[in-house]
């Protein structure tokens, strides 16, 4: 089943929540809707399930218009953020619950929640209750819950916060592969970059209520459409340039910049990932100091290096760049910046072999 | 309750103050609570049985508190359901103003209320010619006790039910509904167990106060004697009538049944109490209980009939 | 599922959550019915009578009277109920014996008592022949039959409140102030009168305006135990039930009113000072 959402807006209150969202989900897709806190990805997701009506807009589900249909009878699955899992119930009973509502004959719940519990793993804890289950069992409770009315679509709302990291992890790589396994509609919500980007087939960038960037995981990450996406997207040097004449300047190293012919000068900022960087010690100092003029003719950059952190498999080597106050951060794998072997107050240069420019709201320039 | 934890203190000023508190609650409660028993049963439980089943009037005020009072519990219960469920799951203008009405039989003297009732349904009150000339009769007749009861109770279950159901929260009920429960489905299968215990603790409640109430009831029923006595009304002419002992007999079974209640009341809060500490722990979601997320190895199984959807 | 834009907005505005429509009239039903209606008419009612004739009404000598027993039986029983409250709480709080869990039950059982037995046992306890009383009235103690009475009788009901009002804020005292006090070597008389006291104060305070309003309401057993002699030991509500058998229904409302603007102010200060408690406490 597909899903299409047309200009949905939502205010709670002064907040606006959604501003004229539209979005299309394919059959099949796993989507993922990431962004920060307060971004709108729940009130989408929910908005979507029935769980709140719009202000305004439309969705449409397989060409059906389902806007004013209640959510009892929107056939999703919708698995909450901390479970929801009926107290007093026992695991099967929380399964069963979608098909003793719709009076299902008892062989028949039987057969579907014994069905369920196998294929989330949790044989034979049918008669438990979610008091006495650990998080990533409830989590997989409350997905067997959802799946078992035979929802056309399945919507998660942050549906592995509240794990631990190493339970997060197997989870989320046991998700993908239910996914395949079933093929069924999913769209998830999540504020964690990694999450969306392992599980989604399709990422959908938000923030403040709208949807800044859909894409691959791969698309909206190499080739990010405004400035915050690059940088909720990993992590992001950012500094202030100009662009001139069909090219951007930073610290006089030059970048072709085709979007902007114009002669007038205008700033720019730009970006720069820490592992698009590459670090060499500096060659021998010509007499006279820093030459800059060099630095621009090949493309790179004099800096000092100020500290070297361990984070993981990743080297974080910051830096200072002559002439700037800002800090400069480059990642090495560990082994290779271990060979490096840097030391603090070196001197180094550091060529971008990627950079991305983004020119600031055409408000902020008269 | 927590078990105390004794700063460094002087023994004796701990058993000086044990000794002060155990002197206050024995002379206010246990004395005069022992003393209905004891005179109750002074000349023997024969004669305490006659003082109650032989005399026509005080068995007919016995069946009337037991008539009265339970259909305003249930009068409160359901109110108190209805008004529990619209506070803490919508928001609406005047719900402040709702909650503060819901506190006020709390505030009010029962004479106050039932002297309002004799207001609107007495002979000389607003609706009184009308009821004349149906020939029904609220003041000095048993509805008139049914309402004076239901005002005095009113408060006790919606006060237990609020905060319960503030506290869990509409999640498990909006489920239900995404789950495709109709209304009836989600209150009766999701709502109504987990508010059971608060609930069954609003009505014990309820039931104590109703049967005991007096100001209230006294101005409506216009105490007559075997028709509109209740149970504590039926104590006070006694005792007017300079019969203390079966009067003490009639206060003995009130006497009785608040020791019930509080046995009940005490049970049950434990069970909140249980259930209040899970809610907590539920909160704050501890992730490996049993030492395990189960690592799902190979995968998620398929059943041998094929995927699910 | 095609339905005209008009549904579509009714719809919009229904919540998500079903019964709303339901609880609603219920809950409209019954508050209107028992509260809102009984006090307009019984306000209308005094209102109706006018300033002059109201306050002939509410103003009475025997009225005044009334209305000094019952505020005056009721401040004292209030106080009374506070320090012995507090005693209890602090006793079932910070120190552990053995038939603690006993004394704590103990204390609600005026809450479930009948007021009417509770009259009842007051007044033959207190009376000459009664178990207390043949030891008390021979020292002049009159505990039946007398203001004394009544304040006894007010302080059984009211306790509850004032201890359990304050047992959940000294539960949860923030104990290391008092022991960084105790370090910085005060007594333990100055530890209480400095650390501990200032902080439990408001819930002492909110637990003497609960024990007021309800002694202030309390008919019940003050009945049995007062002798209701006009002038001296009758409360007001014993005075409103006195006009209405007399069918003096404008004296009794207008003294109805008296009482119920003191209650709905008690309430008032009620609810502002349990505002001021739960803010304290966090």
């Amino acid at each position: 089943m597909s899903i299409h959402v047309r200009g949905i807006s939502k205010a709670f209150g002064t907040f606006q929540a959604l501003d004229n969202v539209s979005l299309d989900v394919p059959q099949g897709t796993l989507l993922a809707l990431l962004g920060p806190s307060g971004s709108g990805k729940t009130t989408l997701l929910r908005i979507i399930a029935g769980l709140e009506w719009p202000d305004s807009g439309r969705i449409e589900e397989d060409g059906a218009d389902i806007t004013d249909r209640h959510a009892r009878q929107r056939e999703v699955g919708f698995v909450f953020q901390h479970y929801a899992l009926f107290r007093h119930m026992s695991v099967f009973e929380n399964i069963a619950f979608g098909l003793r509502v719709r009076k299902a004959p008892k062989q028949e719940v039987e057969a579907k929640v014994n069905e369920l519990l196998h294929l989330v793993r949790l044989d034979g804890l049918g008669a438990r209750k979610p008091a006495q289950l650990s998080g990533g069992q409830r989590q997989r409770v409350a997905l067997a819950r959802a799946l078992a009315i035979r929802p056309k679509i399945l919507l998660l709302d942050e549906p592995f916060g509240a794990l631990d990291a190493k339970v997060r992890v197997e989870l989320r790589q046991w998700l993908r592969q239910l996914h395949d396994e079933i093929g069924m509609t999913s769209v998830f919500v999540t504020h964690d970059q990694e999450e969306a980007f392992e599980l989604a087939d399709e990422v959908v960038v938000m923030n403040h209520g709208r949807i800044e960037q859909r894409g691959t995981p791969d698309e909206v990450f190499e080739h990010p459409a405004t400035p915050f996406v690059m940088d909720f997207l990993g992590n992001v040097n950012v500094f202030h340039g100009r662009v001139e004449k069909g090219q951007a300047f930073w610290h006089g190293i030059p970048i072709d910049y085709p979007d902007y012919p114009h002669s007038q000068a205008r700033p720019a900022r730009v970006y720069l990932r820490p592992h698009e960087l590459d670090i060499a010690r500096a060659a021998a100092e010509q007499p006279g100091g820093h030459d800059l003029t060099a630095a621009a003719v090949t493309g790179s950059l004099p800096a000092s290096v100020l500290r070297i952190a361990r984070s993981g498999a990743i080297a974080r080597i910051s830096c200072r760049p002559d002439g700037s106050d800002t800090e400069l951060h480059v990642d090495l794998p560990f082994d290779t910046a271990r060979d490096l072997s840097l030391q603090p107050g070196e001197r180094v240069t550091i060529t971008p072999r990627k950079v991305r420019v983004f020119l600031p709201d055409p408000e902020y320039v008269i | 309750m927590p078990k105390p934890t004794i700063t460094s203190a002087n023994p004796l000023t701990h058993r000086l103050l044990v000794a002060a508190a155990v002197g206050i609650v024995g002379l206010l409660i246990v004395v005069p609570l022992t003393s209905v028993f004891a005179e109750a049963f002074a000349e023997g439980p024969a004669a305490w049985w006659r003082a109650l089943a032989h005399d026509p009037d005080t068995r007919h005020a016995i069946w009337l508190s037991l008539t009265v009072a339970p259909i305003a519990v249930a009068i409160n219960t359901v109110f108190g359901i209805a008004a529990a469920w619209l506070v803490s799951r919508f928001r609406f203008p005047g719900r402040s103003l709702l909650i503060t009405l819901c506190d006020v039989p709390f505030s009010v003297s029962p004479v106050v209320a039932g002297l309002a009732l004799v207001l609107i349904f007495g002979r000389q009150g607003l609706l009184g010619p009308t009821l004349a000339t149906l020939g029904w009769k609220v003041i000095f007749s048993w509805p008139g006790l049914v309402l004076a009861t239901t005002f005095v109770t009113l408060p006790l279950v919606v006060r237990e039910l609020i905060p319960v159901m503030e506290a869990i929260g509409p999640e498990e009920e909006l489920a239900a509904v995404s789950l495709g429960a109709s209304g009836w489905q989600v209150f009766s299968r999701v709502t109504l167990p987990n508010i059971r215990w608060a609930l069954l603790h609003g009505i014990v409640l309820a039931n104590a106060r109703a049967m005991g109430e007096f100001g209230a009831v006294y101005v409506v029923s216009g105490h007559i004697a075997g028709a509109t006595d209740t149970m504590p009304l039926r104590v006070e002419k006694l005792f007017q009538e300079y019969r203390t002992p079966a009067s003490m007999a009639v206060a003995s079974v009130l006497a009785g049944l608040a020791l019930v209640t509080l046995v009940a009341k005490f049970v049950i809060e434990r069970r909140l109490e249980a259930e209040a500490r899970e809610l907590e722990a539920a909160r704050s979601l501890p992730d490996t209980i049993d030492g395990s997320s189960t690592p799902p190895d190979a995968g998620p199984h398929t059943s041998t009939h094929g995927p699910i959807a | 599922m095609r339905s005209n834009p008009a549904t579509h907005r009714a719809m919009r505005r229904r919540s998500v959550l079903p019964g709303f429509g339901v609880s609603a009239a219920i809950t409209s039903l019954v508050v209107t019915s028992l509260i809102i209606i009984p006090l307009s008419v019984l306000i209308l009612r005094a209102a109706s009578l006018g300033p002059t004739e109201f306050l002939e009404a509410a103003w009475t000598p025997r009225a005044r009277a009334a209305y000094a027993v019952s505020l005056g039986a009721s401040l004292v029983a209030a106080a009374i109920s506070s320090v012995c409250g507090l005693l209890v709480a602090w006793v079932l709080v910070r120190i552990d014996f053995p038939g603690r869990r006993l004394l704590d039950a103990l204390v609600d059982v005026p809450l479930a008592l009948p007021t009417a037995v509770a009259g009842l046992v007051y007044s033959t306890l207190y009376v000459e022949k009664g178990w207390l009383g043949r030891f008390l009235v021979p020292l002049g103690i009159h505990g039946a039959y007398s203001w004394l009475g009544i304040v006894l009788v007010l302080v059984f009901v009211s306790l509850p409140f004032a201890i359990r009002v304050v047992q959940p804020v000294l539960e949860s005292l923030d104990r290391d102030s008092e022991e960084a006090a105790r370090m910085l070597g005060a007594s333990r008389v100055q530890t209480f009168l400095q650390v501990i006291f200032p902080a439990i104060f408001p819930a002492v305070l909110t637990g003497f305006a609960l024990a007021l309003a309800r002694a202030l309401g309390e008919y019940g057993s003050v009945v049995f135990i007062s002798g209701n002699m006009p002038f001296k030991t009758e409360i007001a509500p014993v005075l409103i039930v006195s006009r209405l058998e007399e069918f003096a229904y404008a004296e009794a409302t207008a003294i109805a009113v008296v009482l119920l603007a003191m209650s709905v102010s008690l309430l008032v200060i009620v609810n502002w000072l349990q505002q001021r408690v739960a803010n304290n406490s966090q």
